[in-house]
């Protein structure tokens, strides 16, 4: 499986506020939660939801994700079209999200450095290895736990709670 | 080699004699928690699992707090779908408004977590009740969701960081400041992925209030948990609360730290967390004399008795300051009428405060106290990101009920030492 795409780069910290502001969360459809994800990137050069496209990436420094627990984040990233995050860290629960819900996540430090806002990226994730075609470098990030690979080959952990419960 | 307290207590609800950091396992939950933002997402989920049942009525709770009393249509429709939901699965532990607290606030009141329990919520503060010597943690809606239907969750084991708290902290030095204060030393990941487990002499001056409030703010540094050993203080609280049986753990001697911070508390500040990230911390006296607009002291952080009483003790018999709002949200139904009747809630009003039924509110930019642009609150919750209060270019600041009330009075971050 593979995800390219152009880059939306962030910084530090980008919350889940930042990511879905709470005044938006009366509603839990995708759709409508994309229509405002990272809303309040207001540093940001480049607006999200008027630019982005299918299969597009974000990539953040560190703690992507940090704060609430709303699972709108990842949610509202996913249904923009977003095809992978990569960051240097993520914060715990975006990361357990991210992976209940099937919204595939890389930890890379030399790719969060060295990519750059518009970037091409090409990402592998049967080998981890990064491609930022814009600049020609390859990075490799840390592989997944088999654990984890695991839920993702299953579409995620409802799938993989229906096979444990003999439901599927 | 040794576990820390948050590892033996998950070895012992994995089924296992020991586990290690790092190691993935499969736990048995204690409680599962949700609330009218996470639980309609986990209802979606749940029913996509196909089992008809919760694990068991009496170990989930659902506690509509965050845009309740319902704000608007479409929360309306979200309380809505959470009470049927509720109703049709016969959740023992589901809260109406008039019943509801703040989420953290209630569930130890209605004495459903105690030590020794493993938790989840999905609300990233249920790290609260690692106050009470529980391993508890916030999730998302999909972990709610098949915590409900299977009664586990899955972890990784986390290492951990020793907050070694020493002496006695002075009187306007509350469990916030010591908080704000590691939080500012050690940053907003500083403790990414791993327990803050609090330990030392220091705890036996820390009311139950103060450690929920520390507690409360361990995911503030990233931290999955936070917890506290179990001692007088905690077992008096759980027998005044709880029917439930305790069950103690302790960190073995030769557990394992990353990190070890020695912290004496007798030297802490007042201290504020400017915007807009938690660890941008300063003593009072840094940061005094910042003019601000609103006040709100409250949320699962400090909507507790113990802060009521903070904050009326300095607002008893003075006026806040003119164009100041100052809102007040007692944690839960029970805290406001103990305001009531000892005498808070007039303090308040006459001193020119609102005095709101419970609700999460304004803290996360919900209602209730919404800033306009360039506005400016300084807030006893728990996050000051860009727009947290309300309009992307507000400014938030965090801050004790102490310190919060005093500066209600004069209208500028203010030393509550200095209001006579």
């Amino acid at each position: 499986m593979n995800a390219c795409g152009k880059v939306f780069k962030y910084g530090d910290n980008i919350d889940t506020d930042v990511i879905i502001p709470a005044r938006y969360l009366n509603s839990s459809d995708p759709k409508e939660l994309a229509k405002h994800c990272m809303e309040d990137a207001i540093h940001s050069s480049v607006n999200f939801v008027e630019n982005v496209k299918n299969g597009d990436i974000i990539v953040a420094e560190k703690n992507f994700g940090c704060g609430s627990s709303r699972e709108h984040a990842p949610i509202a990233i996913k249904a923009s079209g977003i095809s992978c995050v990569i960051a240097k860290t993520f914060a715990r629960i975006f990361y357990r999200n991210a992976i209940n819900i099937g919204l595939p996540i890389l930890e890379c430090e030399e790719a969060a450095e060295k990519i750059e806002m518009g970037d091409e990226v090409e990402v592998d994730f049967s080998t981890g290895v990064i491609t930022n075609k814009t600049k020609n470098e390859t990075y490799q990030a840390e592989p997944f736990p088999e654990f984890m690979q695991e839920m993702f080959k299953v579409g995620g952990l409802i799938e993989q709670t229906k096979v444990k419960l003999g439901l599927k | 080699m040794g576990m820390t307290m948050t590892q033996k207590i998950l070895a012992a609800h994995a089924g296992l004699e020991s586990v290690k950091a790092g190691q993935l396992i499969e736990a048995n939950l204690d409680l599962v928690l949700g609330n009218d933002v996470t639980t309609p997402v986990a209802i979606t989920e749940f029913n996509k699992i196909g089992v008809n049942k919760v694990f068991d009525k009496n170990k989930v709770a659902i506690v509509p707090d965050h845009f309740t009393p319902n704000k608007d249509i479409k929360s309306a429709e979200h309380c809505k779908c959470v009470r049927e939901f509720a109703n049709e699965k016969e959740i023992e532990n589901y809260f109406e408004v008039g019943q509801m607290g703040i989420e953290h606030c209630l569930i130890p009141e209605a004495g459903l977590a105690v030590p020794g329990d493993v938790i989840i919520g999905a609300d990233s503060h249920t790290c609260t009740y690692g106050a009470l010597g529980a391993f508890s943690t916030g999730v998302g809606s999909t972990d709610m969701a098949v915590g409900m239907a299977r009664g586990v969750a899955w972890f990784k084991v986390p290492s951990a960081l020793k907050f070694v708290l020493k002496n006695k902290p002075a009187k306007f030095v509350s469990g916030k400041d010591i908080i704000l204060h590691i939080i500012g030393m050690i940053g907003v990941d500083g403790a990414l992925y791993k327990s803050m487990e609090f330990v030392g002499d220091g705890i036996k001056y820390l009311s139950m209030d103060d450690r929920f409030t520390i507690a409360n703010m361990a995911i503030e540094a990233g931290g999955k948990n936070g917890i506290f050993p179990v001692d007088e203080k905690t077992l008096e609280y759980v027998k005044e609360h709880s029917k439930k049986t305790p069950v103690v753990f302790e960190a073995d001697d030769d557990a394992e730290y990353d990190e070890v911070y020695e912290i004496d508390l007798a030297t802490l500040r007042s201290t504020v967390a400017f915007p807009h990230l938690p660890e941008n911390t300063k003593t009072i006296d840094e940061a005094k004399g910042v003019k601000i607009d609103q006040v709100v002291i409250g949320s699962c952080t400090n909507g507790r008795i113990g802060d009521m009483r903070a904050a009326a003790e300095i607002l008893k018999g003075k006026k806040i300051a003119p164009n100041m709002r100052a809102i007040i949200l007692p944690g839960t139904q029970k805290i406001w009428l103990e305001c009531v009747e000892e005498g808070l809630a007039k303090i308040f009003v006459e001193a020119g405060c609102v005095f709101s039924t419970p609700t999460c509110g304004p803290c996360l930019g919900g209602h209730m106290g919404i800033l306009a642009k360039g506005e400016r609150s300084l807030s006893t919750t728990n996050r000051n990101f860009i727009g947290r209060m309300g309009h992307p270019e507000s400014e938030v600041y965090l801050c004790s009920p102490a310190v919060a009330a005093a500066s209600a009075i004069t209208g500028e971050i203010t030393d509550p030492e200095d209001i006579k």
